[in-house]
């Protein structure tokens, strides 16, 4: 038996098949052919295969994102129907030249020919052709290429790293678990198998080099344990594992119809993040108070241009409707830094997460931001719509922002159209700047939400993708806490409120700190909300004030964990 | 046959509207060509037609020969009007 060790990063036990994310091995001999038949028939066999599979994808894709996104794999069919194309790979063939190589050549030629237009969007579509070709020559060497949108049964899987377009790709239901080479708390495969509610293990530096494609694996997503050719017996034992796990779930269950209450009767809202429309489903099955987080770049993702205001408008209605009156904050576009736009070519930075993004974008780029605001301002007549705009480093973009905001508003009003005339405006706190002058930005903004994955970040000086400097990632350090608290203090005195999206709010350890310091608003994946009113509702926020000032005084981060799980963690 | 087009489509004749227009003559046994600045390519391939990187506002000519000419330019023509790719000109 062989184990592999790394960072559990999302709670479970998985026992399933492994599928290996791996570039498949394309490789070919440039051999001449003497039969040209055979090898028209094989090459002309391989193209009725790939249309067939891109047909089937391209169901799949309609079915699960629509029409729209869609179209690409219809477009990618077409390719293959090209004369042109095809006509100078069967030339080549005729004169004895295999179906790969031909394929390779003139494929090559025609990726050369859109790469050499000085357009970016046809220098896209070059890659449109490349994805084509690689298909069409596994097909041709009878290699199966990993699609991660059509998966048949269940699977665990291992890759180096998940992209924000990978998971928008994959097929969800039959996904029991990831693990990944690199990463950390925050990486994407991270938060989405959170919101999945299955478990994650990631920086395991060695997974996809040792496990083998096909491989049953055991994951246990508690200790961050990787098992490869199990005995029977440790089979077991995790399927009895997972049993338990299961039956603490249904224990949980019974906080869904209950409010979010501390113990001596504290109110508070615990709320859920979602990134489409479809999310919701999961935060209204775990009794969520509301939305703490849309983030809206996901519906911009995964396509070839940005969403019209038509197709915005029905996917915030979409949210607001099923949130029937709960409270839904949604964030303007926060692209820029790890996720990029296929259509909207952003810089190469050195620093991007310090550079041209979320904010700074949307107020340069005007036209698209006011699309995206108009769309939410028709959709507030349908629910209980607050906006926030993230990245807000200084007054003045805050103030730009909300001016636009409001043009928008009168414009719709003069069209006739109904907009809701209490829809809140606030900003994320995510840049140490904004914390410290939190008490200056409570005058004039409705709330404020923390984003503790940025907040920490940049308070620590510490790339959240750079494994190297991964430990500094500490959301209990004291500053992290301080400014916090300096947060908290400055929106209560001007009677405003604080919510917390960032990965912390669903923490443990924080969970108890941040009920004493007043948080309003815990905003965390779905599948943490049940587990956190259950901890809420242990505590008594009284008792829990007399340790903050002792915790606030606690010099390192270790320190502060150590606290809090010695005196704060009531466990059954 | 022969009947020219202004493109409007914000985006040009792009990979969408490219495929509607080549998914609807293929079935057609004539032979269509689509003119734009002087370069003709066989409107039945998109590869032909994407390299052309045509812009919003250009004219293009679609040009058919053959015994089913009539109607690829009449299919051609509705497609552009209702699936607002471009118009008659």
């Amino acid at each position: 038996m062989l184990e592999i060790r790394g960072i559990a990063v999302s709670e479970g036990i998985a026992l399933a098949n492994a599928y290996c994310l791996m570039e498949p091995d394309l490789t070919f001999e440039r051999v001449t052919i003497a039969d040209i038949n055979t090898e028209l028939t094989r090459f002309k066999a391989a193209v009725v295969q790939t249309k067939a599979e891109l047909q089937e994808i391209y169901t799949i894709a309609q079915g699960k994102f629509g029409d729209e996104e869609a179209a690409i794999f219809a477009a990618h069919q077409l390719l293959l129907e090209d004369p042109e194309m095809l006509a100078a790979i069967e030339g080549k063939i005729n004169i004895g030249i295999s179906a790969e190589y031909a394929l390779d050549e003139v494929s090559k030629m025609f990726i050369a020919m859109f790469e050499g237009i000085d357009n970016e969007y046809m220098q896209e579509r070059a890659a449109d052709i490349r994805d084509v070709s690689k298909r069409l020559l596994a097909h041709l060497l009878g290699v199966e290429l990993p699609d991660i949108s059509r998966l048949s049964s269940d699977v665990i899987i291992v890759a180096e790293d998940l992209t924000p377009s990978m998971t928008a790709q994959l097929d969800t239901k039959y996904v029991k678990g990831f693990i990944t080479d690199i990463g950390g708390r925050t990486s994407h495969s991270a938060i989405l198998a959170r919101t999945l509610g299955i478990p994650a293990i990631v920086g395991t530096k060695t997974a996809t080099q040792v496990i083998k494609q096909g491989a049953p694996i055991i994951m246990d997503g508690i200790n961050g344990k990787i098992l490869l050719d199990a005995t029977a017996e440790i089979s077991q034992f995790y399927v009895r594992q997972q049993q338990i796990q299961q039956q603490l779930q249904g224990e949980l269950n019974q906080f869904r119809s209950l409010p979010s209450i501390s113990a001596d009767g504290l109110r508070v809202e615990i709320a859920g993040n979602i990134g489409k429309p479809e999310d919701v489903e999961m935060v209204n099955n775990a009794g969520g108070d509301g939305i703490g987080l849309f983030r809206t770049e996901f519906l911009y993702m995964e396509r070839q241009e940005s969403p019209n205001e038509e197709e915005q408008f029905t996917a915030y209605r979409t949210v607001l409707e099923k949130m029937q009156g709960k409270p839904t904050i949604v964030r303007t576009l926060d692209i820029g830094g790890d996720k990029n736009l296929p259509y909207f070519k952003l810089p190469v930075e050195m620093n991007p997460f310090l550079g041209y993004r979320a904010i700074r974008i949307c107020l340069s780029h005007q036209e698209m931001f006011r699309t995206q605001l108009r769309a939410l301002l028709r959709a507030s007549a349908f629910g209980n719509l607050k906006i926030m705009f993230p990245m807000i480093a200084t007054l003045d973009e805050f103030r730009l922002a909300k001016a636009l905001l409001l043009e928008e508003k009168d414009h719709l009003k003069s069209e006739g159209i109904l907009v809701s005339e209490t829809i809140e405006v606030g900003i994320m706190i995510e840049i140490p700047s904004a914390a410290m002058i939190a008490d200056i930005f409570a005058k004039e903004v409705d709330f404020f939400s923390i984003g503790t994955n940025d907040l920490i970040q940049y308070t620590l000086a510490t790339d959240r993708m750079n494994e190297n400097v991964s430990y500094l990632y500490q959301p209990y350090h004291p500053a992290i806490l301080r400014l916090i608290k300096t947060v908290i203090d400055a929106a209560h005195q001007h009677d405003k409120w604080v919510g917390m999206c960032g990965e912390m709010a669903g923490d443990e350890v924080a969970i108890p700190i941040l009920l004493a310091l007043g948080l309003d608003e815990f905003s965390m994946t779905a599948s943490s909300i049940l587990k956190t009113r259950a901890q809420i509702a242990k505590y008594s926020q009284k008792q829990l004030l007399q340790h903050i000032e002792p915790i606030l005084k606690l010099s390192t981060a270790s320190e502060v964990e150590e606290y809090v799980k010695k005196y704060l963690i009531i466990h059954r | 046959m022969k009947k020219t087009f202004k493109i409007t489509t914000p985006e040009g004749l792009h990979a969408r509207p490219s495929a509607l227009l080549v998914t609807a003559v293929t079935p057609f046994e004539c032979d269509v060509l689509l003119t734009y600045n002087d370069k003709s390519v066989n409107l039945k391939s998109i590869m032909g037609v994407m390299a052309l990187g045509i812009l919003p506002g250009s004219i293009v000519a679609i040009s058919a020969e053959g015994a089913d000419a009539d109607k690829l330019i009449q299919t051609v023509s509705d497609i552009m009007i209702t699936k607002g790719i471009g118009e008659e000109c």
